[in-house]
């Protein structure tokens, strides 16, 4: 008997008496009918400040450098932090954990990380590029992902320039590929996806002129600086696409969307993710046939994900990622444990904030965390975690509160007879019922 | 009545971890060897120019004017043309001792400016960016090791989070990060043990395996205190090269592992005696003494290869930095190195001489050193190397007279 899937597979664990009585799915459909975008007042910076904040460490740092002293700004790892706690309230009070899921799910589609300046921004492409989206058309996510300055800056976008632009010719500078091949390798179409270097070439193209000016009135926001675009027509896929400044791209990511690769690699990725590696091979075509009759309508997509049998019959098969993990235990425990604190909590875990290995992501096999040092860390840190907790916490409450009759025999009696509170908080922390989902 | 496993039992021993202890011995003339391979991948890009300095091209100090590397005495002598950054007496002391085997001009065949394209191709050792297939050369090398036909292929070992992709792969490979939680005691551990044995064998195999690395570490508080060599200052590259040098000397550790250091990318101030770059370079020295160290016992059948994805321009620029080039350095380490010796098709720095008017021209393909160091090391066949290890290489003919 497993647990119900708005904890597991949909979702983050529960706080202790918050679960459902039946599978769960009910609750999950629920979640997927409500809007996704967060009020504003959370008091993290939008795109303005994020890029007021990358500018202002820029001059500071420049001017610091000329007078001979310590540079004072900002820090990006002072607004990281802010941000990954801001995800772990919003997890620990919110009754729509389905969709902090989607969230790190979509996040992950559309990886950004630590370089340069992307940590600024990095919230703002959550709450602005992917939320708002995550639940609506996958073009309009693809677009807003594509041309978000945490994205370009994290793939090098806003120093590719065309060759024959105003600015290539001038300073004699050139194309960087690499968004153009994320974006139909891993954003939409998938490697598999019949593009040639060409097409990557070509995209390279169409992208030059989406940057983050370094000063001036349009500097606020996403911009299109047509003296870097690449003149020209372009031809991606055999279509072509004429002569138009920021027009190019905008037309480039609806007929990639629409594209049948595109809603395949998409789904898989969905499937994969929620399903694990053992869904039936049937559930990813049926769901790219919804993808391409809504024109990527993620909220279809996705409710026919939840409602697919096989979300209810297959048993949790995934260990949960360390992000996952550290949010399910701290809406189990009813808020974040003061130590160890969280970006140590995630780096020690092999998942730190904005640090995936590649563009590709965090890696989505089913026992991608089940390394032996990973899973001997997980038990490490559980004990760390639980020396630190409120004396009257008892895990075997907890445990029944949050579980109840789904709670195994074993677990049950291995947490009856722990030694003390604290092993006793380890051993359901690393419990089967909370490692896996 | 309640069996719990004991500590014996949990810190079983690293042999089923790497699955070699039965593997056959690799021949050779001077009679069975058991090698051993480390590779240090340095990302960001290691300005070789101001880590082996070429101090005897007439162009160079014109090109770094201005630069510390300019300075009386910032180098350590090796030979007529270069001289070594002198943070880096411990290598320098490798070179003297004829361990130290150093290579310049060295590149992939990698000529574009983006690290993730260029550390792809590094780790993937293929010959242009093929996308999809994320695997890597250190993890085919696993594959081709000798070894009895109903033997699991051994596994490697990664100091870090994740498996990079230089050892990505079939093969199996064991990750190990250094911990900054106090290690679980062993009645958890046996409890937890347990309750998996009866719910979840998988993570019941990860956990006693990943019990008996730690324990590894565990057995002497010593090696994972802090070492001495961590100086004030300076990046810790000791911890990681400790650890991986201690596992990877016991009988049953790992016959090959990777392990990777950040910071290279030094386009501001770049510093390269007493700023950030020095810092490196010092940091980097201080973990290669370790290794050697560590690894002593079995120095004699033991190869650490340093390696990056490229080098740096040769001009300094705007910000006393430099950026992304091309032609770098490449080491080899051990006992059975031939070193005391710079390999180096000096291509010169002169304007004309340089790759588009920037960087160091590459003279030497770096698949070319790493073909041969494993036909002569690890006995791997000319023929594999060229097809599978560095896929269509067939036609660049592995470097000879390194190891052995």
């Amino acid at each position: 008997m497993t647990a119900p899937v708005s904890l597991t597979r949909f979702g983050l664990l529960a706080p202790p008496g918050a679960s459902p009585r039946g599978d769960g799915r009910d609750d999950v459909l629920a979640q997927l009918r409500q809007p996704t975008t967060l009020p504003p007042g959370h008091g993290l910076p939008d795109l303005v400040e994020g890029l007021r904040l990358h500018r202002a460490r820029a001059v500071e740092v420049a001017a610091a450098r000329r007078e001979q002293r310590r540079p004072d700004f900002v820090h990006q790892q002072e607004i990281s932090a802010a941000e990954a706690d801001f995800r772990v309230t919003l997890a620990v009070n919110t009754r729509l954990p389905l969709h902090e899921r989607l969230s790190l799910h979509w996040g992950n589609h559309f990886t950004i990380g630590t370089p340069l300046s992307t940590s600024y921004v990095a919230g703002d492409m959550d709450r602005t590029a992917i939320r708002p989206h995550m639940l609506g058309r996958f073009a309009d996510m693809l677009r807003a992902c594509t041309t978000h300055p945490a994205m370009l800056t994290y793939l090098g976008n806003d120093r590719s320039v065309g060759p024959n632009s105003p600015v290539g010719r001038r300073q004699r500078r050139g194309l960087n590929e690499n968004l153009g091949r994320e974006l139909l390798e891993l954003h939409s179409l998938g490697v598999d996806g019949g593009y040639t270097q060409e097409d990557v070439v070509e995209t390279a193209k169409i992208l030059t002129g989406w940057t983050i000016p370094e000063r001036g009135p349009d500097g606020a926001g996403i911009v299109f600086l047509a003296d870097r675009h690449e003149p020209g027509a372009r031809t991606v896929l055999g279509r072509r696409y004429p002569e138009g400044g920021e027009e190019q791209l905008l037309a480039l990511v609806e007929d990639l969307a629409r594209h049948p690769a595109t809603a395949r690699h998409v789904t898989r990725r969905l499937v994969r993710h929620f399903l694990g590696d053992g869904a039936p091979p049937d559930v990813a075509p049926a769901l790219a046939r919804v993808f391409q009759a809504t024109e990527g309508d993620l909220r279809a997509v996705t409710e026919a994900l939840v409602a697919h049998p096989a979300s209810l019959s297959l048993p949790p098969a995934k260990l949960r990622p360390p992000m996952e993990l550290v949010l399910s235990v701290a809406r189990m425990m009813g808020g974040r444990p003061a130590r160890p604190t969280l970006m140590n909590s995630l780096r020690a875990l092999g998942q730190p904030w904005l640090g995936a290995p590649s563009p590709a992501g965090w890696p989505e096999e089913d026992q991608a965390w089940a390394s032996p040092d990973a899973v001997k860390s997980r038990l490490d840190w559980a004990l760390q975690l639980a020396g630190g907790r409120d004396p009257r916490f008892d895990a075997r409450e907890v445990a029944e509160a949050v579980f109840g009759r789904w709670l195994s025999a074993e677990t049950r009696r291995t947490l009856a007879r722990a030694a003390n509170g604290g092993q006793a908080l380890a051993l359901l922390v690393m419990s089967p019922e909370v490692q896996r989902r | 009545m309640r069996h719990l496993i004991g500590r014996r039992d949990v810190l079983a021993g690293l042999g089923s971890l790497f699955a070699w202890s039965y593997a056959p011995r690799i021949s050779s003339a001077a009679g069975a060897r058991d090698p051993r391979l480390l590779v240090v991948v340095l990302r960001g890009g290691l300005d070789g120019l101001s880590a082996v300095v070429p101090l005897g091209d007439p162009a160079y100090t014109a090109r770094r004017a201005g630069s510390e590397m300019a300075q009386a005495g910032a180098t350590l002598p090796l030979d007529d043309m270069f001289g070594l950054n002198r943070n880096m007496p411990a290598l320098a002391e490798m070179y003297r001792a004829r361990e130290a085997l150093i290579l310049h001009a060295v590149a992939t065949p990698y000529r574009e400016r983006s690290h993730f394209d260029a550390q792809a191709l590094l780790e993937s050792g293929f010959p242009n960016l093929m996308r999809g297939e994320r695997t890597g050369w250190l993890n085919r090398t696993l594959q081709q090791l000798p070894r009895g036909e109903r033997l699991p292929p051994p596994r490697g070992l990664a100091i870090s989070p994740m498996v990079p992709l230089i050892m990505s792969g079939a093969a199996p490979v064991e990750t190990w990060q250094r911990q900054s939680f106090r290690y679980a005691d062993d009645d958890t551990v046996a409890r937890l043990l347990d309750l998996y044995e009866a719910r979840d064998p998988v993570l019941a195999e990860a956990l006693r395996r990943g019990a008996a690395l730690d324990g590894v570490m565990q057995a002497d508080p010593e090696a994972m205190a802090t070492p001495a060599a961590r100086l004030a200052g300076l990046p810790d590259f000791t911890t990681d090269a400790a650890a991986a040098a201690r596992i990877m000397a016991r009988p049953d550790g790992p016959r090959i592992a990777a392990i990777s250091y950040g910071g290279w990318d030094t386009h501001n101030d770049q510093g390269p005696v007493q700023g950030q770059l020095g810092r490196g370079l010092a940091a980097l020295d201080a973990a290669l003494g370790a290794l050697r160290s560590g690894l002593l016992p079995v120095w004699r059948d033991t190869v650490v290869a340093v390696v990056t994805e490229f080098g740096r321009t040769v001009r300094v620029n705007g910000s006393r930095g430099t950026d992304h080039g091309v032609g770098t350095v490449a080491l080899l380490m051990g006992g059975a190195v031939r070193g005391g010796r710079v390999l180096a098709d000096w291509p010169g720095l002169a304007e004309h001489q340089l790759h588009q008017g920037r960087d160091l021209m590459p003279t030497t393909d770096l698949r070319a050193v790493m073909k041969g160091m494993l036909a002569e090391h690890l006995g791997l066949e000319p023929r594999l190397l060229g097809r599978d290890t560095f896929p269509d290489s067939e036609a660049l003919r592995p470097m000879q007279g390194l190891v052995g």
